[in-house]
Protein backbone atom coordinates (compact mmCIF):
# COMPACT_ATOMS: atom_id res chain seq x y z
CA UNK A 1 0.00 0.00 0.00
CA UNK A 2 2.17 2.83 1.28
CA UNK A 3 5.31 1.01 0.28
CA UNK A 4 4.55 1.07 -3.42
CA UNK A 5 4.27 4.86 -3.32
CA UNK A 6 7.27 5.46 -1.08
CA UNK A 7 9.55 2.99 -2.84
CA UNK A 8 11.24 0.04 -1.19
CA UNK A 9 10.86 1.11 2.44
CA UNK A 10 11.97 -1.78 4.68
CA UNK A 11 9.24 -3.64 6.56
CA UNK A 12 11.44 -3.80 9.65
CA UNK A 13 14.05 -1.28 10.67
CA UNK A 14 16.15 -1.94 13.75
CA UNK A 15 18.81 0.34 15.21
CA UNK A 16 21.01 -0.33 18.24
CA UNK A 17 18.66 -2.97 19.66
CA UNK A 18 19.90 -4.15 23.03
CA UNK A 19 18.19 -6.74 25.21
CA UNK A 20 19.41 -7.70 28.66
CA UNK A 21 17.80 -10.65 30.38
CA UNK A 22 18.51 -11.68 33.95
CA UNK A 23 21.55 -9.40 34.00
CA UNK A 24 23.04 -10.98 30.86
CA UNK A 25 23.10 -9.15 27.54
CA UNK A 26 21.29 -11.25 24.92
CA UNK A 27 21.36 -8.81 22.00
CA UNK A 28 24.26 -6.36 21.70
CA UNK A 29 23.08 -3.30 19.77
CA UNK A 30 21.76 -4.93 16.60
CA UNK A 31 21.29 -2.87 13.43
CA UNK A 32 19.39 -4.41 10.56
CA UNK A 33 16.68 -3.91 7.94
CA UNK A 34 14.25 -6.44 6.53
CA UNK A 35 13.05 -5.55 3.02
CA UNK A 36 9.32 -5.64 2.34
CA UNK A 37 7.80 -8.33 0.12
CA UNK A 38 10.65 -10.79 0.58
CA UNK A 39 11.60 -13.91 2.49
CA UNK A 40 14.38 -13.17 4.94
CA UNK A 41 16.03 -16.05 6.76
CA UNK A 42 17.34 -15.56 10.28
CA UNK A 43 19.99 -18.19 10.81
CA UNK A 44 22.21 -19.04 13.70
CA UNK A 45 22.88 -21.69 16.29
CA UNK A 46 20.43 -22.42 19.08
CA UNK A 47 20.71 -19.84 21.86
CA UNK A 48 22.20 -17.07 19.72
CA UNK A 49 19.29 -14.68 20.32
CA UNK A 50 17.06 -15.42 17.30
CA UNK A 51 13.90 -15.82 19.35
CA UNK A 52 14.67 -12.71 21.42
CA UNK A 53 15.11 -10.72 18.21
CA UNK A 54 11.82 -12.02 16.79
CA UNK A 55 10.02 -11.28 20.08
CA UNK A 56 11.39 -7.73 19.99
CA UNK A 57 9.99 -7.29 16.48
CA UNK A 58 6.58 -8.61 17.48
CA UNK A 59 6.68 -6.32 20.51
CA UNK A 60 6.43 -8.84 23.32
CA UNK A 61 10.08 -8.58 24.44
CA UNK A 62 11.11 -6.04 27.03
CA UNK A 63 14.08 -4.26 25.46
CA UNK A 64 16.84 -2.24 27.12
CA UNK A 65 17.80 0.08 24.29
CA UNK A 66 17.60 0.91 20.61
CA UNK A 67 14.60 1.24 18.36
CA UNK A 68 12.52 -1.29 16.43
CA UNK A 69 10.23 0.03 13.73
CA UNK A 70 7.78 -2.37 12.08
CA UNK A 71 5.62 -1.46 9.06
CA UNK A 72 6.27 2.20 9.83
CA UNK A 73 5.26 2.04 13.50
CA UNK A 74 7.19 1.39 16.71
CA UNK A 75 7.16 -2.35 17.52
CA UNK A 76 4.36 -3.29 19.89
CA UNK A 77 2.01 -0.51 18.74
CA UNK A 78 -1.65 -1.41 19.07
CA UNK A 79 -2.16 -0.71 15.35
CA UNK A 80 0.28 -3.49 14.43
CA UNK A 81 -1.57 -6.26 16.25
CA UNK A 82 -3.73 -7.24 13.30
CA UNK A 83 -0.95 -6.67 10.73
CA UNK A 84 1.62 -9.16 12.06
CA UNK A 85 1.33 -12.93 12.19
CA UNK A 86 3.60 -14.50 14.81
CA UNK A 87 4.51 -18.15 15.10
CA UNK A 88 6.17 -19.03 18.40
CA UNK A 89 8.69 -21.85 18.53
CA UNK A 90 6.48 -24.06 20.72
CA UNK A 91 3.02 -24.50 19.18
CA UNK A 92 0.66 -22.08 20.95
CA UNK A 93 -2.77 -23.57 20.37
CA UNK A 94 -5.45 -25.07 22.59
CA UNK A 95 -4.86 -28.82 22.83
CA UNK A 96 -8.40 -29.50 24.04
CA UNK A 97 -10.00 -27.85 20.99
CA UNK A 98 -10.21 -29.22 17.45
CA UNK A 99 -8.09 -27.70 14.70
CA UNK A 100 -10.98 -25.71 13.25
CA UNK A 101 -12.21 -24.57 16.69
CA UNK A 102 -8.75 -23.17 17.44
CA UNK A 103 -8.63 -21.28 14.17
CA UNK A 104 -12.20 -20.02 14.42
CA UNK A 105 -11.40 -18.47 17.78
CA UNK A 106 -8.20 -16.77 16.63
CA UNK A 107 -9.99 -15.60 13.46
CA UNK A 108 -12.73 -14.04 15.59
CA UNK A 109 -10.15 -12.24 17.74
CA UNK A 110 -8.44 -10.90 14.61
CA UNK A 111 -11.71 -10.03 12.90
CA UNK A 112 -10.69 -12.21 9.94
CA UNK A 113 -13.35 -13.43 7.48
CA UNK A 114 -15.36 -16.53 8.46
CA UNK A 115 -13.85 -18.46 5.53
CA UNK A 116 -10.30 -17.87 6.76
CA UNK A 117 -10.02 -20.90 9.09
CA UNK A 118 -10.66 -23.34 6.24
CA UNK A 119 -8.36 -21.40 3.90
CA UNK A 120 -5.37 -21.59 6.28
CA UNK A 121 -6.11 -25.22 7.20
CA UNK A 122 -5.77 -26.05 3.52
CA UNK A 123 -2.65 -23.91 3.19
CA UNK A 124 -0.82 -25.97 5.83
CA UNK A 125 -2.22 -29.26 4.51
CA UNK A 126 -4.38 -30.24 7.47
CA UNK A 127 -7.77 -30.47 5.76
CA UNK A 128 -8.16 -34.12 6.67
CA UNK A 129 -7.46 -33.30 10.33
CA UNK A 130 -9.81 -30.32 10.47
CA UNK A 131 -12.06 -31.81 13.18
CA UNK A 132 -9.38 -33.63 15.16
CA UNK A 133 -8.56 -32.64 18.70
CA UNK A 134 -5.26 -30.70 18.53
CA UNK A 135 -3.74 -32.57 21.49
CA UNK A 136 -4.14 -35.84 19.58
CA UNK A 137 -2.12 -34.64 16.58
CA UNK A 138 1.59 -35.33 16.10
CA UNK A 139 4.09 -32.65 17.07
CA UNK A 140 4.60 -31.60 13.47
CA UNK A 141 0.85 -31.36 12.84
CA UNK A 142 0.39 -29.27 15.99
CA UNK A 143 3.15 -26.96 14.78
CA UNK A 144 1.23 -26.54 11.52
CA UNK A 145 -1.98 -25.65 13.38
CA UNK A 146 0.03 -22.95 15.11
CA UNK A 147 1.40 -21.80 11.75
CA UNK A 148 -2.12 -21.75 10.30
CA UNK A 149 -3.17 -19.43 13.11
CA UNK A 150 -0.34 -17.05 12.18
CA UNK A 151 -1.64 -16.95 8.58
CA UNK A 152 -5.15 -15.85 9.59
CA UNK A 153 -6.22 -12.46 8.31
CA UNK A 154 -3.45 -12.37 5.68
CA UNK A 155 -0.97 -10.34 7.78
CA UNK A 156 1.43 -8.00 5.99
CA UNK A 157 4.33 -9.30 8.07
CA UNK A 158 4.86 -12.91 9.14
CA UNK A 159 7.38 -13.57 11.89
CA UNK A 160 7.99 -17.31 12.01
CA UNK A 161 10.18 -18.89 14.68
CA UNK A 162 11.49 -22.22 13.35
CA UNK A 163 8.35 -23.13 11.37
CA UNK A 164 9.85 -26.22 9.71
CA UNK A 165 11.61 -27.87 12.65
CA UNK A 166 10.82 -31.56 12.91
CA UNK A 167 8.91 -31.74 9.62
CA UNK A 168 9.57 -34.28 6.90
CA UNK A 169 11.34 -33.07 3.71
CA UNK A 170 8.17 -33.08 1.59
CA UNK A 171 6.31 -30.89 4.04
CA UNK A 172 9.30 -28.58 4.42
CA UNK A 173 9.45 -28.13 0.66
CA UNK A 174 5.68 -27.40 0.56
CA UNK A 175 5.88 -24.88 3.37
CA UNK A 176 8.81 -23.04 1.78
CA UNK A 177 6.76 -22.91 -1.43
CA UNK A 178 3.91 -21.44 0.63
CA UNK A 179 6.26 -18.82 2.09
CA UNK A 180 7.44 -17.96 -1.43
CA UNK A 181 3.84 -17.60 -2.65
CA UNK A 182 3.00 -15.33 0.27
CA UNK A 183 6.01 -13.12 -0.45
CA UNK A 184 5.10 -12.99 -4.13
CA UNK A 185 1.63 -11.83 -3.07
CA UNK A 186 3.27 -8.95 -1.20
CA UNK A 187 3.76 -10.22 2.36
CA UNK A 188 7.06 -9.88 4.17
CA UNK A 189 8.39 -12.99 5.88
CA UNK A 190 11.07 -13.28 8.51
CA UNK A 191 11.80 -16.95 9.12
CA UNK A 192 14.25 -18.26 11.70
CA UNK A 193 15.95 -21.58 11.41
CA UNK A 194 18.99 -23.33 12.75
CA UNK A 195 19.11 -25.54 9.67
CA UNK A 196 21.55 -23.82 7.33
CA UNK A 197 20.39 -25.71 4.22
CA UNK A 198 17.10 -23.82 4.33
CA UNK A 199 19.07 -20.66 3.59
CA UNK A 200 19.01 -21.14 -0.19
CA UNK A 201 15.24 -20.70 -0.16
CA UNK A 202 15.51 -17.14 1.19
CA UNK A 203 15.93 -13.86 -0.66
CA UNK A 204 18.13 -12.52 2.09
CA UNK A 205 19.94 -13.95 5.07
CA UNK A 206 20.69 -12.63 8.51
CA UNK A 207 23.40 -14.67 10.20
CA UNK A 208 23.55 -14.39 13.97
CA UNK A 209 25.89 -15.62 16.65
CA UNK A 210 26.06 -14.76 20.37
CA UNK A 211 23.59 -11.91 20.08
CA UNK A 212 25.44 -10.22 17.23
CA UNK A 213 24.81 -10.02 13.52
CA UNK A 214 27.58 -11.78 11.56
CA UNK A 215 26.25 -10.96 8.10
CA UNK A 216 23.25 -9.61 6.24
CA UNK A 217 23.34 -10.51 2.57
CA UNK A 218 21.73 -12.52 -0.22
CA UNK A 219 22.62 -16.23 -0.23
CA UNK A 220 24.68 -15.76 -3.40
CA UNK A 221 26.38 -12.64 -2.06
CA UNK A 222 27.27 -14.46 1.13
CA UNK A 223 28.83 -17.38 -0.70
CA UNK A 224 30.73 -15.05 -3.05
CA UNK A 225 32.03 -12.94 -0.17
CA UNK A 226 33.28 -15.89 1.84
CA UNK A 227 34.31 -18.09 -1.06
CA UNK A 228 32.34 -20.93 0.54
CA UNK A 229 30.26 -23.51 -1.31
CA UNK A 230 27.42 -23.72 1.23
CA UNK A 231 25.98 -21.56 3.99
CA UNK A 232 27.38 -23.81 6.71
CA UNK A 233 30.90 -23.20 5.43
CA UNK A 234 30.16 -19.50 5.00
CA UNK A 235 29.03 -19.34 8.61
CA UNK A 236 32.23 -21.03 9.78
CA UNK A 237 34.38 -18.74 7.72
CA UNK A 238 32.60 -15.67 9.15
CA UNK A 239 33.00 -16.99 12.70
CA UNK A 240 36.66 -17.62 11.98
CA UNK A 241 37.23 -14.07 10.80
CA UNK A 242 35.64 -12.49 13.88
CA UNK A 243 36.81 -14.73 16.73
CA UNK B 1 -13.56 -3.44 25.51
CA UNK B 2 -14.87 -5.23 22.47
CA UNK B 3 -18.04 -7.28 22.76
CA UNK B 4 -17.35 -9.51 19.73
CA UNK B 5 -13.91 -10.56 21.01
CA UNK B 6 -15.20 -11.01 24.56
CA UNK B 7 -18.02 -13.27 23.40
CA UNK B 8 -15.70 -15.21 21.10
CA UNK B 9 -13.46 -15.84 24.11
CA UNK B 10 -16.42 -16.96 26.23
CA UNK B 11 -17.52 -19.35 23.46
CA UNK B 12 -14.01 -20.74 23.21
CA UNK B 13 -13.74 -21.36 26.97
CA UNK B 14 -17.15 -23.09 26.94
CA UNK B 15 -16.03 -25.24 23.99
CA UNK B 16 -12.97 -26.27 26.00
CA UNK B 17 -15.21 -27.25 28.91
CA UNK B 18 -17.49 -29.17 26.57
CA UNK B 19 -14.48 -31.21 25.42
CA UNK B 20 -13.69 -31.99 29.06
CA UNK B 21 -16.95 -33.48 30.35
CA UNK B 22 -15.32 -34.83 33.50
CA UNK B 23 -14.27 -31.37 34.70
CA UNK B 24 -17.69 -30.01 33.82
CA UNK B 25 -19.43 -32.82 35.69
CA UNK B 26 -17.24 -32.30 38.75
CA UNK B 27 -17.93 -28.57 38.71
CA UNK B 28 -21.65 -29.27 38.83
CA UNK B 29 -21.83 -32.44 40.90
CA UNK B 30 -19.18 -32.04 43.61
CA UNK B 31 -20.92 -29.15 45.44
CA UNK B 32 -24.19 -31.14 45.37
CA UNK B 33 -22.49 -34.24 46.79
CA UNK B 34 -20.83 -32.22 49.56
CA UNK B 35 -24.12 -30.59 50.51
CA UNK B 36 -25.83 -34.00 50.62
CA UNK B 37 -23.01 -35.30 52.82
CA UNK B 38 -23.47 -32.29 55.10
CA UNK B 39 -27.20 -32.92 55.37
CA UNK B 40 -26.74 -36.52 56.52
CA UNK B 41 -23.85 -35.58 58.80
CA UNK B 42 -26.35 -33.54 60.78
CA UNK B 43 -29.20 -36.03 60.34
CA UNK B 44 -29.83 -36.02 64.11
CA UNK B 45 -29.52 -32.22 64.39
CA UNK B 46 -31.51 -30.66 61.55
CA UNK B 47 -31.25 -27.26 63.27
CA UNK B 48 -27.45 -27.30 62.72
CA UNK B 49 -27.93 -28.07 59.02
CA UNK B 50 -30.34 -25.15 58.83
CA UNK B 51 -27.71 -22.94 60.46
CA UNK B 52 -24.68 -23.76 58.30
CA UNK B 53 -26.31 -25.26 55.17
CA UNK B 54 -26.97 -21.85 53.63
CA UNK B 55 -23.40 -20.64 54.13
CA UNK B 56 -21.92 -23.81 52.70
CA UNK B 57 -24.32 -23.71 49.75
CA UNK B 58 -22.36 -20.56 48.88
CA UNK B 59 -18.92 -21.79 49.86
CA UNK B 60 -18.68 -25.18 48.14
CA UNK B 61 -19.31 -23.82 44.60
CA UNK B 62 -16.87 -21.00 45.34
CA UNK B 63 -14.12 -23.48 46.22
CA UNK B 64 -14.43 -25.64 43.09
CA UNK B 65 -14.81 -22.58 40.86
CA UNK B 66 -11.67 -21.02 42.35
CA UNK B 67 -9.61 -24.13 41.68
CA UNK B 68 -10.79 -24.64 38.11
CA UNK B 69 -10.41 -21.03 37.00
CA UNK B 70 -6.99 -20.56 38.58
CA UNK B 71 -5.66 -23.59 36.71
CA UNK B 72 -7.51 -22.67 33.46
CA UNK B 73 -5.83 -19.26 33.32
CA UNK B 74 -2.47 -20.73 34.24
CA UNK B 75 -2.79 -23.18 31.34
CA UNK B 76 -3.44 -20.24 29.03
CA UNK B 77 -0.14 -18.80 30.21
CA UNK B 78 1.99 -21.97 30.06
CA UNK B 79 0.63 -23.13 26.69
CA UNK B 80 1.84 -19.94 25.01
CA UNK B 81 -1.67 -19.08 23.87
CA UNK B 82 -1.73 -16.10 26.23
CA UNK B 83 1.34 -14.66 24.51
CA UNK B 84 -0.24 -15.30 21.12
CA UNK B 85 -3.47 -13.57 22.19
CA UNK B 86 -1.56 -10.59 23.55
CA UNK B 87 0.12 -10.09 20.16
CA UNK B 88 -3.38 -9.94 18.66
CA UNK B 89 -5.92 -7.13 18.92
CA UNK B 90 -7.48 -8.62 22.06
CA UNK B 91 -7.91 -6.34 25.08
CA UNK B 92 -6.71 -7.76 28.39
CA UNK B 93 -10.11 -7.10 29.93
CA UNK B 94 -11.78 -8.77 26.90
CA UNK B 95 -9.91 -11.94 27.80
CA UNK B 96 -10.79 -11.81 31.50
CA UNK B 97 -14.42 -10.94 30.81
CA UNK B 98 -14.63 -13.76 28.28
CA UNK B 99 -13.53 -16.17 31.00
CA UNK B 100 -15.94 -14.49 33.43
CA UNK B 101 -18.91 -14.94 31.08
CA UNK B 102 -18.10 -18.59 30.34
CA UNK B 103 -17.59 -19.53 33.98
CA UNK B 104 -20.53 -17.28 34.90
CA UNK B 105 -22.73 -19.58 32.82
CA UNK B 106 -21.30 -22.55 34.71
CA UNK B 107 -21.83 -20.74 38.04
CA UNK B 108 -25.45 -20.16 37.09
CA UNK B 109 -26.11 -23.84 36.37
CA UNK B 110 -24.09 -24.87 39.41
CA UNK B 111 -26.05 -22.54 41.72
CA UNK B 112 -29.37 -23.64 40.23
CA UNK B 113 -28.58 -27.32 40.85
CA UNK B 114 -27.14 -26.80 44.33
CA UNK B 115 -29.93 -24.48 45.50
CA UNK B 116 -32.68 -26.70 44.10
CA UNK B 117 -31.14 -29.73 45.78
CA UNK B 118 -30.50 -28.02 49.13
CA UNK B 119 -33.83 -26.24 49.42
CA UNK B 120 -35.83 -29.07 47.88
CA UNK B 121 -34.62 -32.63 48.49
CA UNK B 122 -32.38 -31.84 51.46
CA UNK B 123 -35.05 -29.65 53.04
CA UNK B 124 -32.93 -26.70 54.14
CA UNK B 125 -35.21 -24.38 56.07
CA UNK B 126 -34.77 -20.73 55.16
CA UNK B 127 -36.74 -17.62 56.07
CA UNK B 128 -35.85 -15.29 53.20
CA UNK B 129 -36.94 -15.50 49.55
CA UNK B 130 -35.71 -18.47 47.53
CA UNK B 131 -34.62 -16.41 44.54
CA UNK B 132 -32.20 -14.49 46.75
CA UNK B 133 -30.61 -17.74 47.95
CA UNK B 134 -30.04 -18.60 44.30
CA UNK B 135 -28.69 -15.10 43.58
CA UNK B 136 -26.20 -15.31 46.47
CA UNK B 137 -25.10 -18.80 45.37
CA UNK B 138 -24.43 -17.44 41.85
CA UNK B 139 -22.58 -14.45 43.34
CA UNK B 140 -20.39 -16.79 45.39
CA UNK B 141 -19.56 -18.90 42.34
CA UNK B 142 -18.60 -15.73 40.46
CA UNK B 143 -16.47 -14.60 43.39
CA UNK B 144 -14.58 -17.90 43.36
CA UNK B 145 -14.11 -17.53 39.59
CA UNK B 146 -12.79 -13.95 39.80
CA UNK B 147 -10.41 -14.71 42.69
CA UNK B 148 -9.14 -17.78 40.83
CA UNK B 149 -8.41 -15.76 37.69
CA UNK B 150 -6.64 -13.11 39.77
CA UNK B 151 -4.35 -15.43 41.73
CA UNK B 152 -3.36 -17.39 38.63
CA UNK B 153 -1.33 -14.32 37.66
CA UNK B 154 0.95 -15.02 40.62
CA UNK B 155 1.44 -18.70 39.91
CA UNK B 156 4.05 -20.08 37.55
CA UNK B 157 3.17 -23.76 37.92
CA UNK B 158 0.15 -25.89 38.73
CA UNK B 159 1.78 -26.75 42.07
CA UNK B 160 1.75 -23.08 43.00
CA UNK B 161 -1.72 -22.48 41.62
CA UNK B 162 -3.47 -25.14 43.67
CA UNK B 163 -1.75 -23.90 46.83
CA UNK B 164 -3.49 -20.57 46.48
CA UNK B 165 -6.62 -22.33 47.69
CA UNK B 166 -5.28 -22.82 51.24
CA UNK B 167 -3.43 -19.49 51.05
CA UNK B 168 -6.25 -17.28 49.77
CA UNK B 169 -9.52 -19.05 50.52
CA UNK B 170 -8.98 -20.88 53.81
CA UNK B 171 -8.15 -17.73 55.85
CA UNK B 172 -11.37 -16.23 54.52
CA UNK B 173 -13.22 -19.39 55.48
CA UNK B 174 -11.86 -19.24 59.04
CA UNK B 175 -12.75 -15.58 59.48
CA UNK B 176 -16.06 -15.50 57.62
CA UNK B 177 -18.19 -16.18 60.70
CA UNK B 178 -18.90 -19.82 60.03
CA UNK B 179 -16.81 -21.16 62.92
CA UNK B 180 -16.89 -18.20 65.30
CA UNK B 181 -19.45 -15.39 64.99
CA UNK B 182 -17.65 -12.37 63.61
CA UNK B 183 -18.86 -10.21 66.53
CA UNK B 184 -17.11 -12.54 68.95
CA UNK B 185 -13.67 -12.26 67.30
CA UNK B 186 -10.77 -10.12 68.52
CA UNK B 187 -11.13 -6.61 67.04
CA UNK B 188 -8.17 -7.02 64.69
CA UNK B 189 -9.55 -10.26 63.24
CA UNK B 190 -12.97 -8.66 63.02
CA UNK B 191 -11.51 -5.81 60.95
CA UNK B 192 -9.70 -8.27 58.71
CA UNK B 193 -12.90 -10.23 58.21
CA UNK B 194 -14.67 -6.99 57.32
CA UNK B 195 -12.51 -6.56 54.23
CA UNK B 196 -12.60 -10.20 53.09
CA UNK B 197 -15.26 -10.83 50.45
CA UNK B 198 -16.23 -14.29 51.72
CA UNK B 199 -17.54 -12.68 54.95
CA UNK B 200 -20.23 -10.96 52.90
CA UNK B 201 -21.14 -14.17 51.11
CA UNK B 202 -21.72 -15.95 54.42
CA UNK B 203 -23.37 -12.89 55.93
CA UNK B 204 -25.91 -12.83 53.09
CA UNK B 205 -26.78 -16.50 53.53
CA UNK B 206 -27.02 -16.03 57.32
CA UNK B 207 -29.53 -13.22 56.82
CA UNK B 208 -31.58 -15.44 54.51
CA UNK B 209 -31.65 -18.39 56.90
CA UNK B 210 -32.52 -16.37 60.00
CA UNK B 211 -35.20 -13.85 59.09
CA UNK B 212 -37.86 -13.33 56.39
CA UNK B 213 -37.48 -9.60 55.81
CA UNK B 214 -33.85 -9.16 54.84
CA UNK B 215 -33.91 -8.26 51.15
CA UNK B 216 -32.17 -4.91 51.73
CA UNK B 217 -29.33 -6.36 53.77
CA UNK B 218 -28.80 -9.22 51.32
CA UNK B 219 -28.78 -6.88 48.32
CA UNK B 220 -26.12 -4.82 50.10
CA UNK B 221 -24.00 -7.95 50.64
CA UNK B 222 -24.52 -8.95 47.02
CA UNK B 223 -23.38 -5.50 45.91
CA UNK B 224 -20.16 -5.92 47.92
CA UNK B 225 -19.60 -9.36 46.37
CA UNK B 226 -20.27 -7.99 42.87
CA UNK B 227 -17.84 -5.13 43.53
CA UNK B 228 -15.18 -7.62 44.61
CA UNK B 229 -15.76 -9.70 41.45
CA UNK B 230 -15.26 -6.64 39.22
CA UNK B 231 -12.25 -5.48 41.24
CA UNK B 232 -10.60 -8.92 41.03
CA UNK B 233 -11.22 -9.11 37.25
CA UNK B 234 -9.81 -5.61 36.70
CA UNK B 235 -6.75 -6.37 38.83
CA UNK B 236 -6.38 -9.68 36.97
CA UNK B 237 -6.40 -7.85 33.64
CA UNK B 238 -3.92 -5.30 34.97
CA UNK B 239 -1.45 -8.05 35.87
CA UNK B 240 -1.27 -9.28 32.25
CA UNK B 241 1.78 -7.90 30.47
CA UNK B 242 2.11 -7.71 26.71
CA UNK B 243 5.87 -7.29 27.04
CA UNK B 244 7.80 -9.73 29.19
CA UNK B 245 11.47 -10.24 29.96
Amino acid sequence: MMNSAAGPAPAIRIGGLTVVRGGHPVLHGLDLDVPAGSVTGLLGPSGCGKTTLLRSIVGVQRTSGGRVEVLGEPAGSAGLRSRIGYLTQAPSVYGDLTVVENLRYFAAVLGAPATDPDRVIEAVGLTTHRDHRTAQLSGGQRARVSLAAALLGRPELLVLDEPTVGLDPVLRRDLWQLFRDLADAGSTLLVSSHVMDEAVRCDRLLLMRDGRLLAADTPAGLLARTGATDVDAAFLSLVGSTS
Amino acid sequence: MNLRRTLATARRVLAQLRHDPRTLAMLLVVPCLLLTLLRYMFDGQPQVFDQVGGALLGIFPLLVMFLVTSVAMLRERTSGTLERLLTMPLGKLDLLLGYAIAFGVVALVQAALASALTLGLLGLDIQGPTWLVFAVAVGDGLLGMALGLLVSAFAETEFQAVQFLPAVILPQLLLCGLFVPRDAMAPVLRWVSDVLPLSYAVDAMDHLTSSPDVTGAVIRDLAVIGGCVLLALTLGAATLRRRTA
